[in-house]
């Protein structure tokens, strides 16, 4: 709300770079602009100052359509968008809107459905019928079959269960894998970008605080803190086992890497 | 995308209509539009005109902001105007072969869209100066004399503190819901009027279905809290009517009384 008393910047100042064939992950704290930023990526906000170009294009105009087919966003709580008779319909509208033929629609549904595990049985059920994890999937399904080259994902793993987020997660890296795309993973859970990401944000306050690769980013436990996020429990822990013995390597942010060294100073020990 | 709406928001501040008792603002609004649809003579809308500034005036509201307010009802201002200005007869001003202005016509053009837009913009003081829920308070105060015959004006009030309060979260939602869409290639509101009225179904859809479980949480939500309507319920904001909104009644009822005078002279 541009000139009245509600106007608030919520951001300012950002210069980012983001190459192709990243996974970077966004963290900040309840209102520090990340959902802001990822929004201006294909251009659903339009910059008031400055300017930003994505795969090439800027995002304004008449681009935004074709942006919009590279640059796939899945929103907080995707399931609310649901609404064709049948989960298969409502996979299919974006295919619909892009006008691609029937036959090749049926087969990219079929493919993507496959990949998030999504079964005939489910695929022709209504969404209110399906469970919320079938929901959440069934959701991002319908921005994935767009091929997008870039995903954005918006908290994908708020109201999931522990094994529904790793399963998500394991697609997500999947794909990233397979089909070489860019991933931005806006998230506040510390564990799941530690173990994801290669690349950290941090934003605060609608600016960017820091940026670089989970082991930078992590170091600075306090300073996170201060502006309300945290480290992973497992460093924490970690950390907290320094104080007994030196040789415990600082860096470490998966339980699978705490595992790996405990025991290298186990067998050690012996 | 659809935020950028300002009729009838609240806007924060610590003005004299601000604390003043929403009784007061809703009684000084109901009066003040039946004094416009009293009053034929341009000069006492004039001074209807300069009663509806000064209320801005006093208010602190920002002018642009009251003036991004009116907006969206230019057009039916717009469309008064022109219709009055043609269909009046009179002397004529300006012949265009087809159609005629008059003196008249003119007069009767100001009049009316001064009176459209007076309406808008003295209720929308009352809006912006008053949170929706001291609104419902004051309403639901003043028909509280309706109870004697079996009226259910607290349940009425209670449904319009829902409904307002519901107002910016259905925003946020609708925002949210035609960015989603829009991220998958909807386009909303484009082509011809069967394809507009089609592509408002994925948004207006979940929308609904939103609704209904946002209902149905908070009528759990009152019941875990033992609601059970008016029976035995107190306030947490007693209203109290003060000097101030006394002094504020009876200078508005001069000032009606002035402009009623002014419509009777002339």
């Amino acid at each position: 709300m541009k000139g009245s008393p509600l106007e608030k910047k919520a951001l300012d100042d950002i210069s980012l770079e983001i190459s192709s064939g990243e996974f970077i992950a966004l963290i900040g704290h309840t209102g520090s602009g990340k959902s802001t930023l990822v929004q201006h990526l294909n251009g659903l906000l339009k910059v008031d100052e400055g300017e930003i170009t994505v795969a090439g294009m800027k995002t304004k105009g008449k681009a935004l359509k074709e942006l919009r087919k590279k640059v796939g966003i899945v929103f907080q709580y995707p399931e609310h968008q649901l609404f064709e008779e049948t989960v298969y319909k409502d996979i299919e509208f974006g295919l619909l809107k892009q006008g691609i033929e029937e036959k090749e629609r049926h087969k990219k549904i079929c493919e993507t459905a496959s990949i998030l595990e999504i079964n005939d049985e489910i695929l022709y059920k209504s969404p209110y019928e399906i469970s919320g994890g079938q929901k959440r999937r069934a959701a991002i399904a319908g921005i994935l079959v767009l091929e997008p080259e870039i995903l954005v994902l918006d908290e994908p793993a708020a109201g999931l269960d522990p094994s529904g987020t790793r399963e998500l997660f394991d697609i997500v890296t999947t794909l990233y894998k397979e089909k070489n795309i860019t991933v931005i993973l806006v998230s506040h859970s510390m564990e799941l970008v530690a173990d994801y990401a290669a690349r950290i944000i941090v934003m605060s306050e609608g600016k960017i605080h820091s940026d670089g690769t989970p082991a930078e980013i992590f170091m600075q436990g306090a300073e996170l803190e201060r502006i309300g996020l945290g480290i992973p429990e497992i460093t924490k822990l970690m950390n907290a086992l320094k104080k007994y013995n030196k040789d415990i390597k600082q860096d470490i942010f998966s339980v699978d890497e705490a595992l790996k060294e405990i025991i290298r100073l186990m067998g050690r020990g012996k | 995308m659809i935020r950028n709406i300002t009729l009838g928001q609240y806007l924060p501040g610590k003005s004299v209509m601000h604390r003043a008792d929403p009784r007061t603002k809703i009684i000084i609004t109901m009066l003040f539009m039946i004094v416009l649809f009293i009053i034929d003579s341009i000069w006492a809308l004039l001074g209807a005109l300069v009663f509806v500034a000064a209320a801005y005036w006093i208010s602190k509201i920002p002018i642009k902001y009251a003036i991004k307010g009116i907006r969206p009802i230019l057009f039916i201002i717009l469309f008064t105007v022109v219709i009055n200005m043609f269909m009046t007869d009179g002397k004529t001003l300006v012949d265009l072969g087809f159609a005629r202005i008059t003196d008249q016509g003119l007069l009767r053009a100001a009049i009316v869209s001064l009176r459209v837009f007076m309406l808008i913009t003295s209720a929308s003081v009352m809006t912006y100066t008053t949170t929706p829920i001291m609104l419902t308070d004051g309403i639901e105060k003043l028909l509280k004399p309706l109870k004697k015959v079996k009226f259910p004006v607290h349940e009425m009030a209670m449904m319009m503190t829902i409904a307002l309060r519901f107002i910016p979260t259905l925003i946020d939602e609708t925002d949210k819901i035609m960015k989603a869409q829009a991220a998958r290639g909807a386009d909303i509101g484009t082509g011809n009027l069967l394809e507009r009225a089609k592509s408002f179904i994925p948004i207006l859809i979940p929308l609904f279905v939103s609704s209904f479980r946002r209902a149905d949480d908070l009528a759990i939500a009152m019941e875990a809290r033992c609601y059970r309507g008016s029976k035995g319920r107190t306030s947490m904001r007693v209203l109290k009517y003060g000097k101030v909104d006394v002094a504020i009644l009876v200078a508005f009822c001069i000032i009606c009384a002035g402009i009623l005078l002014v419509h009777y002279m002339l």
